[in-house]
């Protein structure tokens, strides 16, 4: 007999049908997967299971867990299931822990309220199950308050409440979508690690996540099941048209190479970089510490790296959002100086920037039509209306909106439609240099392969120059000619594109790359991930600031700061980058 | 979705303009006036005689007039007060907000100081030293109010000022003064329109709090508050001159309370969207 058993399940709110007779069973042990995009039901159906969604909810179908029946069960039955035998790991731990409550105490309840272990034992066995989710110095830690622990620790701590009770099945909602690659490859190993026999139900829009985990996965398009089966035969020959699109989408490393762009003139450039902001007290965190780069027309560099790397921070401060301490930027010949306010208008025309969530970088009370058409009255302002209409649509079709959508407000369009508006809004002027922050990592899949097509496209008709900064190094690879690569504020490695994945020169290119969920399920995710957290920037490792995670690392490392040197073209700034081959035959 | 869709925000319209027509219309139908005393009829029940439909007070004067005069007086007290601090309290707020730094901390200390003061204790004091009139209650509940107003309008255009929206219009070189008038004040509007219609039924009851204590509206003029407060004195014999005005006046508070609250789910559910 199979653990969980859902048939006929159907979510409706009003009219809407958002999870549409759908059916699978999970085995004891076993793991699979609920892909879909962003809308295609999958969170709905874990919410349905577990009996959470709100009241509006109709939902009608069978949920037997354990031959039990879940839907239409008592707040009290369902209290016991969820706790005991089915535990939950949502997307944000910081919304699912409470935030006032040490995190011993919240793992705690869990034993008490379900008397699960003798009253003597019940610390023992917190500490003893912190450390299996990797937590050192868990007898401290037991006293810390969610805040006090990074994302990372976080969705360990969720991880440990969630298992605790030893349930029989696991339901991960997204559980690694908000962290860092390198984290999300730590809290992926050791959820195979530390799962045993528990049944996995893993819901996500990463295929690399699914290939790497699951045996079998169903596919989900607007609330039904498009394909389902053994995660390596979809892999291999996809059932539905869907799950094709899905895995064309699916960011993937092995990629071929892009051809340098013809060479053109250096167009920006930027000499020693620093940026700090102000902390507690006179103290100063650097975010941004002697960064240089040389951005040549109709290339694209990729600015990669984790949170707190200080991609953003580098560009805001060339843009003139931000101050910057020390160090100097050129456009075309003539410095940017000061802040954006006091910069020639000129400059302020070429370089535009597109940012991460178009939601909020396009103003909910503007119609399409005036959210471009407010740069050209700037700029433009000899044009006349229907000038400036003109072109509106026609920079609208360059980016593949028709002029039906002028008369729209934001909140009208989809994700992809509202960044292809924004993108348009920083295309309008014609600039030289495209600044995109995490253009595309609001964004679905097929979305977003559509958005980085595009600006492709206007790249080679306009040989406009591109800096894109991501967290993604899928979207590097498929994206960018030359890659540099950020850690802890510094420069570490600024290499051509096929040269830094073929062979990356510095031990945290590797790590960053090894990190990258393989959307293949015949390859082995990696099990020895990169080990620790960023530093806090206000008080950054003495020497090379990589070295406390570095496998690499010897004594010199501590004591002396690395200088840049440059091999092969690639520049690098490790001591050991000489002497060690970084180079990896599989995957 | 269309604003009169909306059934708290539509019936409590409704009711409120019907209340404003009333008001307007109501002393022109009625035979009687408000001055008029006739000492052979005084606390008359409601009836048709002589068309006091209210009845009448202990003067004998017509309590329909004198309750649609009260009306009259109390929305205006209302409104121009809501209108004093939404002027105030909107330019200081978003000054403050869109300045920052020291600008935003003294404005604000300044408004923190003010609200340390007894206002109710000040406005009595202004009212007993100079004469009472009109133009001092408008003033003095308007200054009571703008506070509010300036703090949700400062810390509502902090969050707007660092919004991308704002900085990507920064980086392409629009003005400030455009920035403000297309960027943030559009954004403003419904939380501004919506503490307005919160801050109507505030300054309705200080009203009539201040002409119950007998500091507001001076007689012969009236306002619901002081027919309320006249009403009380009369209440054992004649229940109708306190329970009608003080009807009146909880109608128009609940209608306006209504009002704002469906403004907001009103403005909150197309910023979800």
């Amino acid at each position: 007999m199979s653990l969980l058993d859902v048939s006929g399940l159907t979510v409706r709110y009003g009219d809407d049908v958002v999870v549409d007779d759908l059916g699978f069973s999970i085995s004891g042990g076993e793991s699979i997967g609920l892909v879909g995009e962003s809308g295609s039901g999958k969170s709905q159906t874990a919410l349905a299971i577990l009996g959470l969604l709100p009241r509006q909810a109709r939902v009608t179908g069978s949920v037997r867990f354990s031959g039990l029946e879940l839907l239409g069960a008592g707040e009290d039955t369902l209290n016991t299931i969820r706790a005991r035998r089915i535990g939950i790991v949502f997307q944000d731990p910081m919304q699912a822990l409470n935030p006032y409550l040490r995190i011993g105490r919240q793992l705690r309840e869990i034993l008490v309220r379900h008397k699960l272990v003798a009253r003597a034992d019940i610390d023992a066995r917190i500490v003893d199950m912190l450390r299996r989710v990797g937590i050192s110095d868990a007898a401290r830690q037991v006293r810390a308050y969610p805040h006090e622990l990074s994302g990372g620790m976080r969705q360990r701590v969720m991880l440990a409440s969630a298992l605790i009770a030893e349930p029989d099945l696991l339901i991960a909602d997204e559980p690694t979508t908000a962290l860092d690659v390198t984290v999300q490859a730590q809290i992926l190993a050791l959820l195979e690690e530390i799962r045993d026999d528990t049944a996995l139900l893993l819901i996500t829009h990463d295929l690399g996540v699914v290939a790497g985990h699951c045996e079998r996965m169903l596919v989900l398009e607007s609330g039904r099941v498009v394909d389902a089966g053994a995660t390596t035969s979809l892999f291999a020959s996809p059932g539905h048209e869907h799950t094709r699109v899905l895995l064309q989408a699916a960011p993937r490393l092995d990629r071929e190479d892009i051809p340098p762009p013809a060479t053109g003139v250096s167009i920006l450039g930027v000499e020693g970089a620093s940026v700090s902001y102000r902390a507690f007290g006179s103290e100063r965190l650097q975010a941004v510490r002697d960064v240089s780069l040389s951005l040549r027309c109709g290339e694209t560099i990729a600015i990669v790296g984790e949170s707190g790397s200080g991609k953003s921070s580098f560009v805001r401060a060339v843009l003139g959002l931000i101050p910057m301490q020390a160090g100097r930027a050129v456009y075309a010949g003539s410095p940017l100086e000061g802040p954006v306010e006091q910069r020639a208008k000129a400059q302020r025309r070429d370089l535009q920037l597109v940012f991460q969530d178009p939601a909020s970088a396009l103003n909910p009370q503007m119609r399409v039509h005036s959210l471009v058409e407010e740069s050209l009255l700037v700029h433009e302002p000899q044009l006349n209306k229907g000038q400036r209409t003109a072109r509106i649509i026609e920079t609208l079709e360059q980016v593949g909106l028709s002029d039906t959508y002028l008369r729209r407000y934001p909140h009208e369009l989809s994700g992809g439609q509202a960044q292809r508006v924004a993108i348009a809004r920083a295309l309008v002027l014609g600039p030289k240099v495209l600044i995109c922050d995490e253009a595309v990592a609001a964004l679905d899949g097929s979305v977003r392969e559509r958005v980085l097509a595009l600006l492709k496209k206007v790249q080679e008709d306009t040989g406009l120059a591109i800096l894109f900064i991501t967290h993604d190094l899928a979207v590097v690879r498929c994206v960018s000619h030359r890659v540099l690569v950020m850690y802890m504020g510094r420069l570490v490695e600024l290499a051509d594109n096929a040269a830094l994945f073929s062979r990356p020169r510095h031990p945290y290119t590797r790590a960053l790359i090894d990190a990258v969920p393989v959307p293949n399920p015949v390859v082995a995710p990696i099990t020895a991930p990169l080990q620790g957290e960023v530093p806090s920037l206000l008080q950054p490792p003495s020497g090379c600031v990589f070295h406390p995670r570095c496998e690499y690392a010897v004594d010199i490392c501590a004591q002396k700061q690395p200088v840049a040197c440059d091999i092969d073209g690639t520049r690098v700034v490790c001591h050991r980058a000489a002497e060690i081959d970084l180079r990896r035959t599989v995957r | 979705m269309s604003l009169m869709r909306n059934r708290a925000i539509s019936v409590s319209a409704g009711i409120l303009s019907l209340t404003a027509l009333f008001a307007l219309v109501g002393p022109w139908v009625s035979p009687n006036d408000y001055l008029t005393t006739n000492f052979e009829l005084p606390l008359l029940p409601p009836t048709m005689t002589a068309a006091h439909w209210f009845g009448t007070d202990d003067l004998g004067r017509d309590l329909f007039v004198r309750t649609m005069l009260g009306v009259r007086v109390t929305l205006l007290v209302a409104i121009v007060a809501s209108l004093v601090s939404l002027v105030i309290g909107v330019t200081y707020g978003a000054v403050a907000g869109f300045v920052g730094g020291r600008v935003d901390a003294v404005m604000m200390r300044f408004v923190d100081t003010l609200y340390a003061l007894p206002f109710i204790f000040i406005v009595i004091l202004l009212m007993v030293v100079f004469e009472r009139n009109f133009l001092l209650i408008f003033v003095a509940i308007g200054a009571v109010n703008w506070l509010d107003m300036a703090r949700i309008v400062r810390g509502q255009t902090l969050s707007l000022r660092e919004r991308e929206f704002v900085q990507a219009a920064r980086l392409t070189g629009v003005s400030t003064a455009r920035i403000i008038l297309r960027h943030i004040a559009p954004n403003l509007i419904g939380i501004v329109v919506v503490y307005v219609t919160l801050t109507i039924p505030q300054a309705i009851l200080v009203e009539s709090f201040l002409s119950f204590l007998g500091l507001g509206i001076q007689e012969p003029q009236t306002s619901l508050g002081a027919l309320v407060n006249n009403g009380v004195k009369q209440m054992e014999g004649a229940a109708w001159a306190l329970l009608i005005p003080a009807c009146l006046l909880a109608a128009i508070l609940m209608c306006f309370n209504f009002l704002g609250d469906g403004l907001r789910d009103y403005f909150d559910a197309r910023h979800v969207k």
